[in-house]
C-alpha cells in the first residue's frame, strides 16, 4: 500500500501553487489534507508525478462573516467549521453535516475544499453546498471566477474544474431558517447510503422557501427543486411533506453497490428526505 | 524520484532523516526512528492504530506523506507514558481491563490523551463519538470508555489539586 513516487511541491502562496500546475499540466495535483487522495494513491488509483500540497498558503485559510455574507477558504477543516461558534449561529447545518463526516481523525485534516473538488458523490459537502446556493471560487491562470454549486458537478469525479484551477474558497448567504441534515449509513465514519438537507422558511404557518439536496443518490449531487417547490405554500401537513418526497425521488437515480440495491436505497432515501424536512420545518 | 531532507520533532526529539516523498509518516516513525508504539492495523485510514498526535492533532499516520509531515511536531505513545512512569490513561486502561489483545491501544491512549484535551470532563456519550476512530476488535469498547472517563476524573483531581 505505497503509492507511485512523485514529487512533492510546498509552495508558500497561490501564485507558486499555480505556477506549478501550470508547469506540470495533468501530471500535478494539489493536496489538501489527503484524506481522499492519498488512499487512492495508495490503491495506485491515481497516479501522479507532482503533489503541490497547499498547507502553507495562508491566503486558503479561514472564516469570515460579514452580516449574511459567508465565506470559508479551501483549506478550513472539517475540525474548524464545527468549532467556529459564529458560523454554528449563521448556519448550524453546517456543523450538523461535519459531525456526521467521517470521524474525528479524519475530521482534523479533511477539508471543506477538498470535500467540494474531490467530485465523489459520497462527499456530504457538495449537496449542502447546493442546498445553501453556495458559490466555488476558482483561481487559475488567467485570474479568478465563480461558478454555482448547483453547475459544478457533471458526474463522478467529473466537475467544471479545470485542472489547472485550485478552490480558493466558498462563499454563501446565511439566511436563515430552519435547517437539518440527515445520513443513513452502515457504520459511524461510513459515507452515506443516502442522505438529504433541508433549509426550509417560515412565514407565519406556511412555507415560503425551501431547499432540497441530497448525497449518494445519484453519480453527482442533486439538489432538487421539484421537492421545495412541492412545500413552497404549503404548512408543511404529511400530504405536503408526501408529495415533496416524491419528487425528490423523482430527481435522483441510486446506483446498486455494497450498500445496497436500488430499491433499498430509493426506500432509505424516502426516509431520510422525510426526516430531514420534518426536523427543518420543526427548527423553522 | 529525489529524496528529501525531513525534520521531524517527535516525542521532543529533533530528528532529521532523508525520506522518499511518498514514504508514510506510520513507516517513518516504525522503521526509521524505531519508534513501534504506534501500529500499522488496517492501512486503509480506518481502524485508526496508527494514531499519533500531529500538531495537536489525532491523525491516522498511514494516511499522511512523510512530505507532508515535514516540520511538523508529533507524540507517539511512547511520548505519553514509559514503564514506571505511566500516563494516568495508560494506568486507567490497565485498571478497567480497557485492553486485551493490546493491539489498538497505543492508538486509542494516543487518541483518548488528544481527546481529553480539548474536552477534560466528557459524557460517556462524548467519549464515544470522540473515539469513533478507533476500532478494537476485542474488547466490546465498554470497558475503553470506563477507561477514559475514569482517566479524566483522575486527571481533573491531580489538577484541582495542584491548583
Ligand atoms: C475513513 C474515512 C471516512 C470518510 N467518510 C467520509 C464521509 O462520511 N463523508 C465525506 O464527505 N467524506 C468522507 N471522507 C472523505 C474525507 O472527508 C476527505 O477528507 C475529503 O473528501 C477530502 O478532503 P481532503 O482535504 O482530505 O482532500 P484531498 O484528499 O487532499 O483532495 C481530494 C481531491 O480534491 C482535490 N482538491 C483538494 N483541495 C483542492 C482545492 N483547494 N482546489 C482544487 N482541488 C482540490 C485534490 O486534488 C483531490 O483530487 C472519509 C475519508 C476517510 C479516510
Ligand atoms: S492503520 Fe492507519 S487507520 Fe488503520
Ligand atoms: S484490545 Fe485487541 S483490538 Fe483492542
Amino acid at each position: 500500500m505505497i503509492p507511485a513516487a512523485f514529487e512533492y511541491h510546498r509552495p508558500t502562496d497561490l501564485a507558486a501553487a499555480l505556477a506549478t500546475l501550470g508547469e506540470f499540466g495533468d501530471e500535478a495535483r494539489v493536496v489538501a489534507g489527503g484524506h481522499s487522495l492519498i488512499p487512492m494513491m495508495k490503491l495506485r488509483m491515481a497516479e501522479i508525478g507532482h503533489v503541490v500540497d497547499l498547507q502553507d498558503i495562508a491566503d486558503l485559510k479561514g472564516i469570515r462573516i460579514d452580516g449574511t455574507a459567508v465565506w470559508i477558504g479551501a483549506m478550513t477543516t472539517q475540525h474548524e467549521l464545527i468549532g467556529h461558534q459564529g458560523l454554528a449561529a449563521a448556519a448550524p447545518i453546517l456543523r450538523e453535516t461535519a459531525l456526521q463526516i467521517a470521524d474525528p481523525q479524519v475530521r482534523y485534516v479533511g477539508t471543506i475544499g477538498g470535500n467540494v473538488a474531490n467530485g465523489d458523490p459520497g462527499n456530504d459537502m457538495p449537496a449542502l453546498m447546493q442546498c445553501l446556493d453556495a458559490t466555488f471560487t476558482l483561481a487559475g491562470p488567467n485570474g479568478s471566477r465563480e461558478v454555482a454549486a448547483r453547475d459544478f458537478y457533471e458526474g463522478a469525479y467529473v466537475t467544471l474544474r479545470e485542472d489547472d484551477e485550485i478552490l480558493t474558497g466558498i462563499r454563501f448567504e446565511a439566511t436563515g431558517g430552519g435547517q437539518a441534515y440527515e445520513k443513513q449509513k452502515r457504520k459511524i465514519g461510513d459515507y452515506a447510503t443516502a442522505a438529504a438537507a433541508a433549509i426550509l422558511k417560515k412565514d407565519g404557518t406556511s412555507c415560503s422557501a425551501a431547499s432540497i439536496a441530497m448525497t449518494n443518490l445519484s453519480d453527482m449531487p442533486v439538489w432538487s427543486k421539484a421537492a421545495g417547490d412541492a412545500l413552497v405554500g404549503t404548512a408543511c401537513a404529511a400530504a405536503d411533506i408526501d408529495a415533496a418526497v416524491a419528487a425528490a425521488l423523482g430527481d435522483i437515480s441510486p446506483n446498486a453497490d455494497n450498500r445496497g440495491p436500488v430499491e433499498f436505497k430509493r426506500h432509505v432515501a424516502g426516509i431520510i428526505i422525510r426526516r430531514a424536512i420534518e426536523q427543518a420545518w420543526a427548527r423553522a | 524520484m529525489s529524496k528529501m531532507h525531513l525534520k521531524l520533532t517527535v516525542n521532543g526529539e529533533a530528528h532529521e532523516l532523508l525520506a522518499e516523498p511518498r514514504e508514510l509518516l506510520i513507516h517513518v516513525i516504525r522503521e526509521r526512528l524505531n519508534l513501534t508504539g504506534p501500529h500499522i492495523g488496517c492501512e486503509t485510514s480506518h481502524c485508526g492504530a496508527c494514531t499519533v498526535d500531529m500538531n495537536g492533532r489525532s491523525v491516522k499516520s498511514c494516511t499522511v506523506f512523510a512530505a507532508q509531515a515535514n516540520g511538523a511536531e508529533i507524540t507517539t505513545i511512547e511520548g505519553i507514558g514509559a514503564p514506571g512512569a505511566l500516563h494516568p490513561l495508560q494506568e486507567a486502561f490497565r485498571e478497567h481491563h480497557g485492553l486485551q489483545c493490546g493491539f489498538c491501544t497505543p492508538g486509542m491512549i494516543t487518541r483518548a490523551y488528544r481527546f481529553l484535551q480539548e474536552n477534560p470532563s466528557p459524557s460517556e456519550a462524548e467519549v464515544r463519538m470522540g473515539m469513533a476512530g478507533n476500532l478494537c476488535r476485542c474488547t466490546g469498547y465498554q470497558n475503553i470508555v470506563k477507561a477514559i472517563l475514569s482517566a479524566a476524573a483522575e486527571m481533573n483531581t491531580v489538577k484541582e489539586a495542584a491548583e
